[in-house]
């Protein structure tokens, strides 16, 4: 899928999107940045609570193309600036990271919506 | 002779790994034109010069029955029964191949058996597609064509990674500076990509080196991080002043953390940074007492041919 296709899921608030057309295949869900660092796949969808600059660097250093910020935290404008240097869309939802997990997999492909 | 003319224990590992990783449902043609039992093998045969296929397969739903070949027809002609049914004059016995097995698998029946054509069944056992040696060839073809591009890319590579050598960069490290957290571990990223270095390997010099930024920023009352460049590897050095840490041992052990709550807020502090390090690089030591600590780690940006 296409990052872009992160705005087809409900009240998901595009906070900055310079790569829309950009592809990714996986996702990962994680609050503990080292764990992000060292375990999320590259061209994937970080899910998460993490809500700050470092998050973005995390992000840009793993290969991470969009970050979903759940539980309706707020993105800091320097956490939004840093995202837009790196090319990195950043969303927001008042879902969980489980909800958004599972969204984000149907998204994917992962799982079929209609067995689920 | 159907014959595919690539064998699947010593050609080249390029290719070896090439027939392993692709499937046959990478290869086999999905757009199907099928036919029933009670199909007349008059029209079976019109829908053969139509469609320029030399076998049909014979399907109740999604499930193969049978096989009707060019072969058939021909006997169909000869001895007068072309405007029966396929019923009675079809190949029942027939050779599948499932849709997740290697290619590999593909050419060795197609080297086994002399038939033109395998019905291609997924778990289900249902019919999914069809697979004759010109698919296989066609798509090793452009893999192999793609593989070939990846070759040269690397050759150059060399010439590229040869451009750093010697390079040295130091970036100082204040503490509990996160704002400016991850410029240095950006800038090597940066460096690594511009010599055209392979992702992968990037990924880990990114990991290493941010992992240590961060570890000053966290830990220490401040320091430096170095990257060294050669052609065939990068050296990460995070030297601190202080204030040492207390037991190597648990520092190494993935989990143990002495990050205060706020650090852990921002999600940091989750005891997987120096394991994390040493994962990823090829040579890794650490030295530390009260003036301070020395995490030295390699990485090659090459990778070694598998011996």
């Amino acid at each position: 899928m296409q990052v872009k296709d992160l705005t087809t899921l409900k009240e998901y608030t595009v906070q900055t999107m310079e790569n829309g057309e950009e592809m990714v295949e996986d996702a990962y869900a994680g609050d503990l940045l080292s764990d992000v660092m060292g375990n999320a796949p590259s061209d994937s969808i970080l899910i998460t609570i993490q809500a700050h600059k470092n998050t973005v660097a995390v992000a840009s250093l793993a290969g991470i193309k969009a970050i979903v910020i759940c539980n309706n935290r707020s993105t800091p404008d320097d956490m939004l600036q840093a995202a837009k240097e790196e090319k990195i869309a950043v969303f927001t939802t008042k879902d969980s990271q489980f909800a958004a997990s599972c969204k984000v997999a149907v998204l994917l492909g992962k799982v079929d919506a209609s067995k689920a | 002779m159907q014959e595919i003319p690539i064998n699947t224990y010593t050609s080249p590992n390029v290719i070896l790994e090439l027939i392993y990783r692709l499937k046959v449902k990478d290869v086999m043609t999905t757009d199907l034109v099928t036919a029933t039992k009670d199909t007349p093998l008059r029209a079976i045969q019109h829908i053969m010069r139509e469609k320029q296929v030399t076998g049909l397969p014979i399907v109740m739903g999604k499930r193969l029955i049978g096989i009707v070949s060019m072969d058939d027809i021909i006997q169909a002609l000869d001895k007068g029964y072309i405007n029966e049914t396929a019923q009675n004059h079809m190949t029942r016995n027939l050779i599948v191949l499932e849709d997740d097995m290697p290619v590999s698998f593909a050419i060795s029946y197609f080297d086994r058996f002399s038939y033109h054509r395998f019905p291609v069944l997924n778990k289900h056992k249902e019919l999914v597609g069809m697979i004759t040696s010109r698919d296989i060839t066609s798509t090793l073809l452009v893999e192999i064509n793609r593989e070939i591009e990846d070759l040269e890319k690397r050759t150059s590579t060399t010439s590229l990674s040869d451009e750093m050598n010697g390079e040295i960069h130091t970036y100082s490290i204040m503490k509990n500076d996160f704002e400016n957290a991850g410029y240095a571990s950006t800038e090597i990223k940066k460096r690594l990509k511009k010599a055209g270095i392979q992702p992968h390997i990037i990924r880990r010099a990114a990991i290493a080196s941010y992992e240590l930024e961060m570890n000053l920023v966290v830990h220490s009352d401040g320091g430096e991080l170095i990257a060294e460049y050669t052609p065939q590897e990068i050296q990460i050095t995070a030297r601190d002043s202080g204030p040492g840490i207390t037991d190597i041992n648990n520092a190494m052990t993935p989990g143990w953390s002495t990050a205060s709550e706020w650090i852990r807020s921002l999600g940091f502090g989750a005891g997987m940074g120096l394991p994390n390090v040493k994962s990823v690089s090829d040579e890794f030591t650490i030295e530390s007492d009260m003036n301070g600590t020395t995490v030295v780690c390699t990485i090659a940006l090459k990778e070694m041919e598998e011996v």
